[in-house]
This record gives structure tokens, sequence and C-alpha cells, in this order.
């Protein structure tokens, strides 16, 4: 395996680091995590629940912002800036570029969800309740998340590759929406007449991925177990279409000319 | 000094972009470009804006793709990946990540290169005393100026001692002191046996680093060869440099065609009216300080080759 996509990861990461949005969207989201000590508080018998559903709701969202709002300028910004001319004319193919800066960018999604994690395990422990083996469920559905947050960066990247940062942030959004409502979408088409919009909502199902299946925050949020087979099942189907966005990126930006 | 491998092998290599609305017009913005460039040669590629320039360095560096046409570079086919282990390149206004510093920055682009740390520390604390920029190596890149930015880009070019450097208008945005050094750089590189391909306008240079240029326009080569050879070495015209007498004017046939400079006067002569002139100068006491040949210079052929309409001969050397 080459080692060229770990030195651009590095450097993604290195720059997301160094970029101050990034700061304030961790700062915002272990402000949400405080907000729900508070609620917490008030909520007399479900502290857990509501601590843990409003934590691991803020992890998504803020994790969701920062994967469409930099994923979408991974590649763009290098054109723009022509940062990408002195790299491209190193030993360094295209698809190594563009695995490296989706690795950096996953690599800065983890550490931030990690810092975020260590939040919610704060407020959990400040509300004085103990660590029990259920808590596990909230690893899963951290892991989840993150999950989620790959195949969004995956497809933020593949609109980077050859559409502007506000058209590519556009598209992903639609899709992540769609995906969320992908099963009453395709259910929707099954209660119509029309045989078109039958087929039309079948292909946009199994089309776009299925991101309500990564959704596991009120599962875990009661304390009750997530089935492993589950655990395999969303980590075969991401890194799936994770495999199939990134190929496809990679066919697009090959051939790109960069102007 | 030429090996049987030339260092770059252009073979009608052809660049149309669609332009419009609609993306349906194809605009040509190189033209069956074909040169030969020797290793351990400086090699200027000249043309005004629009000429083609750095079209033909994207195009080998494998940013864009030819429409037509072929070209090696040190042997290999320019989209063999492994030739850039052995080229540097300079883009034109270059930019970099501006939130690195000079040194992470030069260290980045060596690790492509596979260098260990030490190694690179070495690299990096070398090459930017090589570009003067060994007191701002700690200073992050948005900080740099345009000058500064231009010699952390040769520094990038150069870091992995590439046997053949690609420098898209290297002396752009550098005062006196930086174009000194960056052809001194220039020349280092040949002296070390490195072949040198540069674009540029400014023609001063070319003829001074060159030892072959190629005159690119509208996307046509339209020269190459000896800066020397480029331009006809034929003598246009005859200057004479002369003093005259004090309170005394010069004859109508004098005055017309000489210009004051500073109390003297300088006229341009064809070389057949030489004699007259002089004779016409030694009726008036005049004192003749200098008659010195008139040469086309490399900014005079750049020029007329401005000015000449697309389809006009070309006078230029083919090779």
């Amino acid at each position: 395996m080459s080692a060229m996509p770990g030195v651009v990861a590095i450097n993604t990461f290195r720059e997301a680091v160094r970029d101050r949005v990034l700061y304030n969207l961790v700062f915002f989201a272990l402000l949400m995590i405080g907000a729900a000590i508070i609620v917490g508080q008030i909520s007399i018998g479900i502290e857990r629940l509501v601590i843990v559903n409003l934590g691991l709701t803020a992890i998504s969202i803020f994790g969701l912002v920062m994967a469409i709002f930099i994923g979408v300028g991974l590649v763009y910004k290098e054109i723009e800036k022509r940062t990408l001319y002195s790299l491209l004319s190193k030993p360094i193919r295209r698809w190594e570029f563009l695995v490296g800066k989706y690795a950096g960018l996953i690599l800065t999604l983890v550490i931030n969800t990690a810092f975020m994690t260590a939040g919610l395990a704060v407020a959990l422990f400040y509300v004085g309740r103990p660590f029990v083996r259920s808590d596990a469920s909230i690893l899963i559905a951290i892991y989840f998340i993150l999950l989620a947050l790959a195949l969004v960066t995956a497809i933020a990247l593949f609109f980077s590759c050859f559409s502007s940062p506000m058209l590519s942030t556009l598209f992903t959004l639609a899709i992540y929406v769609t995906g969320l409502f992908a099963a009453d979408i395709r259910d929707f088409g099954a209660l119509t007449h029309s045989s078109f919009i039958k087929t039309a909502t079948s292909v946009l199902y199994y089309l776009v991925p299925n991101f309500h299946d990564f959704n596991s925050i009120a599962v875990a949020a009661h304390g009750e177990s997530i089935p492993f087979a589950l655990v395999w099942q969303n980590t075969l189907y991401a890194l799936m279409y994770i495999a199939l966005l990134l190929v496809a990126s990679s066919a697009i930006f090959s051939r790109r000319n960069l102007k | 000094m030429a090996s049987q491998i030339p260092a770059i092998e252009i073979t009608g290599l052809t660049k149309d972009y669609s332009v419009g609305f609609w993306r349906k017009r194809m605009r040509r913005s190189l033209d069956h470009l074909s040169l030969r460039v020797e290793e351990g040669e400086i090699f200027g590629f000249l043309g005004p804006n629009g000429a083609g320039k750095t079209t033909t360095l994207k195009l080998l560096m494998g940013l864009i793709f030819p429409t037509d046409g072929t070209a090696n570079i040190l042997g290999r086919p320019i989209d063999d990946i492994s030739m850039h282990r052995d080229i540097g390149y300079l883009p034109e206004h270059p930019y970099f990540y501006d939130y690195l510093t000079a040194r992470e920055l030069l260290d980045y682009y060596a690790r492509f290169s596979h260098y260990p740390a030490e190694e690179r520390r070495v690299r990096v604390a070398r090459v930017l005393e090589r570009v003067g920029l060994a007191s701002a190596a700690d200073v992050q890149l948005r900080k740099f100026s345009k000058g500064m930015l231009q010699r952390a880009g040769i520094a990038q070019a150069i870091i992995h001692d590439p046997r053949l450097v690609f420098l898209d208008e290297p002396m752009s945005g550098l005062d006196p002191i930086g174009r000194h050094e960056v052809r001194d750089i220039i020349l280092d590189l040949k002296t070390q046996g490195r072949t040198v391909f540069f674009s540029t306008h400014i023609l001063s240079d070319a003829e001074m680093l060159c030892d072959r240029v190629a005159v690119l326009h509208e996307g046509k080569l339209r020269g190459i060869g000896s800066p020397g050879k480029i331009v006809s070495l034929e003598v246009q015209a005859m200057e004479i440099l002369f003093e005259p007498v004090e309170n005394q004017p010069l004859p109508s046939n004098l005055a017309q065609h000489a210009t004051p400079v500073g109390g003297r006067y300088r006229m341009e002569v064809p070389e057949a009216e030489l004699y007259r002139t002089i004779n016409d100068l030694r009726s008036c006491s005049a004192r003749i300080l200098s008659v010195s040949p008139v040469r086309p210079t490399l900014e005079d052929y750049f020029l007329g080759l401005v000015e000449r309409k697309p389809n006009a001969p070309v006078e230029a050397h083919a090779q």
C-alpha cells in the first residue's frame, strides 16, 4: 500500500486542527453537552435518557456540519488556491491524493468525536450516574454516527471533485436527508397506484445510502442493547458505499483538467 | 552534453479548451508543439501572455490532458508517475498551504520522496538557506510576501534534487536582488548537470541564462534555437552619439534625425550612410563620442512576433 495518502492525510488533519472554525464547532458541541447536563438535572429520574439523547444528537449534528462543510472544500480549495499544482508534480497519483484528503478528514472527525464523547462521559459522571454495562450501546451509537459521518464525507468528497462547494453542500445535504427517510419514501411509493412512482421511489431507496439505520441514539438513550449483527451490517454497508464513492471520485478526478 | 535520451521530447502536443456557455466552441491553446530539450540545458520558453507557455507546462505536469500529441520527460511518458521523482515544478503565481510554516511546507513535500526524518531536516534547512528564506523558516506562509512565496515555490521544486526543473515565470514578483538570486540558483543547477526548463517574458533573463530558447505565440512555436540564432545578428543600423559645438545650431539634415540626450545627441543611421553622416558631423565640428552597431535584441524579435499577423511567415529557425 502506498504511503502517499498517509502524508496527505496528516497534512489535511493539520489544516483542520489549525482552522479556527473547527474549534468553534467543538466549543459549541461541548456547550450542547453542558446544556444537556442542565436539562438532565431538571429531568428528575430520566437524566440519563436526556443527557445521552442530547449529547449524541449534538455529536451527530456537529459532526455532520464538519463532514459536509470541510468535505465539500477538500478538493475544491486545493484547485482554487492552486496548492494542488505543486503537489501533483510530486510522485503522487490523483487517487492517492483523494484517499489522503478523505482519510485526513476522517481522522479529524474521529478525534473530534472522541473529544465530544469524553464531554458526554463527563456530563454523565457529573449527574452522579455510575457507568453500567449497557452503556456500551452509547459507544456503539457513537460508532454508528462515525460510520454515517464517514459516508457523508465520501459523498461530499465525491461532489467536491466536480462541483462548487455551494452545490456540493446542497447535493450532499439532499442525499443525506433523502437517505434518512429512504424507507419512508419507498413505503410512500408502495402506497401509490403509479407504477412510475413505485419504481422511482424503489430505485431511490436502493441508490441512496440508508442513513436511518445508522441512528441508534434513541436505543442508546433508553439503555437498550444494540444487536451485534447490526454492527457488522452497518460497518459493511458503510464501507461498501464509501469504497464505491471513492472509486467514482477517483475516476472523475483522474480525468479532470485542472484549469 | 546531449545524451541519447532527451530531457524533454514533445511531439505534436495540442490542447483545445471548450468555451462559451454551452461549451460547444473550441479554442486552441496549444497547436501541435514539437520540441526537444537535451539534458543539462537551460531552456527558455518565451512568449507573451496567452501564448500557451503555462498550458504546455501544465500538460507536461499532468495537470491537464492533451487533445493530441505526446510528450516524454527523461525518456518516460508524462503519465508515468515514477518520472515525477526526478522532476521539480514551480507553478505560475505559486500559492501554498498558508497555515504551514516554510519549514513545515518543505518537510511535507520532502516526505513524498521518502526521505527519513533526519535527512528531511537537513535538506529543508539547506534549501531554505539556498533560496534566502532561512530567517523566515518558522513563519506561517500566510504572512509571506509574493516574492517570499516565489522563493518557497522554488525551494519545493528543488528540495529533492531533481534532474529536471520546470519553472513557470520564476522571476515573477521578485525584486532585483531576488531575481539575481534566482538566476544564481538556475546557473547552480546547470553547474550540477541539471536541466532547467523555464518560461518567462523577461527577455533579458532568457538572453543571459539560456542555452536555447523557444518562442511561442498564439499556441504555435515560432522559433527555437540559441538566443543568438533566434535573433538575427545582422546590423540593423549604426548608432552615433555626438556633442555639437556649443551655441552652434545643428544643420537641418542632422537635426531632423538626431535626438537630444542630456546635452548630447543620439542618432541612428543606415550602415550605408554612416560615413556621409560622420563627414556631415565633422563639417559642423561636432564631437563624435561613439559609433556602435544596432543589433536586434530578443525583445525586438518578441515584439515583432506579437505585432505580426498570425499567418505571417516565421523567420526564426525551427528545429
